[in-house]
């Protein structure tokens, strides 16, 4: 078999499992487990453009997935709007956010851009909490019941499922044309060396900056998605620290700076954390975090490429033995 | 210790340094808030009409006196010097005979240590649960920043002023606020002067 056919063939089984899977396992825990599953992959993929892709490791991406997740709850609460209009509005917000961080941060080498991040992220997460316009501490609550079918409140798990498929196909669709033009090499050559990529002409802050305005309006419609599902967000739903980090967590045990990547990553954390959360229960709650913990060292330790990398070269090892 | 880092040490970049962040002691500690009891430290002095608690008193003067030291390590001894060159051109300083790695464990090791000091330090005067430290670790590189990276005179002048700034602003808009205004400080400090005050960069 050889290389393009098979490749082809796996993203074929992908897809058909992924469609088919609501089907198979027609449970409702099951479906739960798939559209958070989706849900993650897509925030996991948005983060991968600028924190794979380009390397510019944001810890703070949960500001965009929170100015996602408040905007259309907001024109819900203030005007009585279907919360899908507040989308376009999250992601102008999240651009602007993007805008201000990045402007500064992408002048700098160091760890500036991480931590300016996390610092705007913790001052957003901290200022939503004392804020009563935005409902401080209590949060935003959406429509209880769908006036029609434009409130997107449905009470099956089916309908969210093959939306946040659509979303995730459109966003691989969209990684995998950057990865193909003269931008993808871009920002390739900037995460392998920032000062040969200048040398040899390439814009170095606005293609960054590019890549981390197109993160974010993806992230952000990661958090509305998550918002029109849960139709509830509080500040440590939206902003809190470890939805930035399971971003990072998810593309990095996939594989940052891939197009599978966190798709493989999501697959493999969400099934564990909901299995960890059924076995354990309340009395696991701190159970995440290290779960966490120990998925870093071990991808620090052991494979910095994450997993799609190590299969990779598995396969490479394998043609090498049989073919050669 | 040593292990971490050179478990982090594989990705070689430094961007990736705050894979840190994962491992949080709950587990270990539970989630309460513990504070020490009472000691000899507890009281108050009258130091010219103005009262100070004693456990602060110590805290700065001992944070003081280790802050000048460790200035003085870095800036008049071999150590220190091996330990610059290192972070100005791992490859010459390597030719030059300085081993990077130990160079760079030594310094992980000496700021965990500062670190670890400070906390025992801190521990004697506020109470004290598994998460405070993280709000604790931006803050000190909100400070690092402002004092300018690879000055530790700048850093103590910094440390002063965030305290103040933090003291000052819990005081007029609340205790939530305090570290709201840091954060916005530090972004501003990124557009305005990101070299910090006593940086060269």
């Amino acid at each position: 078999m050889n290389k393009a056919l098979g490749s082809r063939l796996a993203v074929v089984l992908l897809a058909a499992g992924l469609l088919l899977y609501p089907m198979v396992l027609s449970g409702a825990f099951y479906r739960d487990i798939g559209v958070t599953f989706l849900l993650a992959a897509i925030s996991a993929s948005a983060w991968n453009i600028v924190g794979g892709y380009a390397g510019q490791v944001s810890v703070g991406h949960s500001m965009f997935f929170g100015l996602g997740a408040y905007t259309p709850l907001m024109f819900y609460t203030l005007w009585g709007w279907p919360p899908i209009t507040g989308i376009p509005a999250g992601i102008a917000l999240a651009i602007g956010l993007s805008l201000i961080i990045g402007t500064p941060t992408f002048r700098l080498t160091g760890h500036y851009f991480s931590m300016a991040t996390i610092a705007v992220a913790e001052l957003i997460r901290i200022f939503t909490g004392t804020w009563d316009f935005v409902g401080a501490a209590i949060g935003l609550q959406g429509p209880a019941i769908a006036r029609g079918w434009w409130d997107l409140t449905f009470r099956s798990e089916l309908p969210y499922y093959y939306l946040f498929l659509a979303v995730l196909v459109t966003l691989l669709a969209v990684t995998t044309f950057i990865e193909r033009r003269r931008f993808g090499f871009y920002l390739r050559a900037i995460k392998a060396s920032e000062r040969a990529a200048r040398s040899l002409g390439v814009p170095v802050r606005r293609t960054k900056m590019q890549a981390l305005v197109l993160s974010a309006a993806f992230t952000s419609v990661a958090g509305s998605l998550y918002v029109i599902k849960t139709g509830f967000i509080d500040p440590d739903g939206g902003f809190g620290i470890l939805i930035s980090v399971q971003m990072v967590i998810i593309a990095a045990l996939g594989g940052a700076g891939t197009l599978f990547g966190p798709l493989v990553g999501a697959l493999i954390l969400i099934p564990l954390q909901s299995a960890t959360n059924t076995w354990f229960g309340a009395d696991g709650s701190g159970l995440t975090y290290i779960l966490y913990g120990g998925i870093i060292v071990l991808i620090a330790r052991f494979e910095p490429g994450g997993l799609f990398d190590l299969w990779q070269r598995a396969r490479n090892s394998f043609r090498k033995r049989f073919h050669a | 210790m040593s292990f971490a880092v050179r478990c982090l040490r594989r990705f070689s970049r430094p961007s990736d340094l705050h894979y840190c962040f994962a491992i949080r002691p709950f587990y270990i500690f539970s989630a309460n808030f513990v504070s020490l009891p009472q000691t000899w430290l507890a009281g108050t002095v009258n130091f010219a009409g103005v009262y100070l608690p004693v456990a602060q008193l110590v805290g700065g003067v001992i944070a003081i006196a280790l802050t000048v030291a460790l200035h003085i390590l870095l800036t008049h001894s071999t150590i220190g010097s091996r330990l610059l060159a290192v972070a100005e051109d791992r490859a010459a300083a390597m030719l030059m005979g300085i081993r990077p790695d130990r160079m760079q464990m030594l310094a992980w090791g000496l700021s965990a240590g500062a670190a670890g000091i400070a906390g025992a330090l801190m521990a004697t005067a506020y109470p004290w649960s598994p998460s405070v430290g993280e709000t604790f670790g931006l803050i000190a590189f909100v400070v690092v920043a402002l004092g300018g990276f690879g000055s530790v005179l700048g850093s103590l002048y910094a440390g002063l002023i965030i305290g103040l700034i933090q003291a000052v602003s819990a005081f007029w808009l609340g205790a939530i606020y305090k570290d709201i205004v840091v954060y916005g400080l530090f972004v501003a400090l990124l557009w305005f002067r990101p070299q910090g005050l006593m940086g060269k960069a």
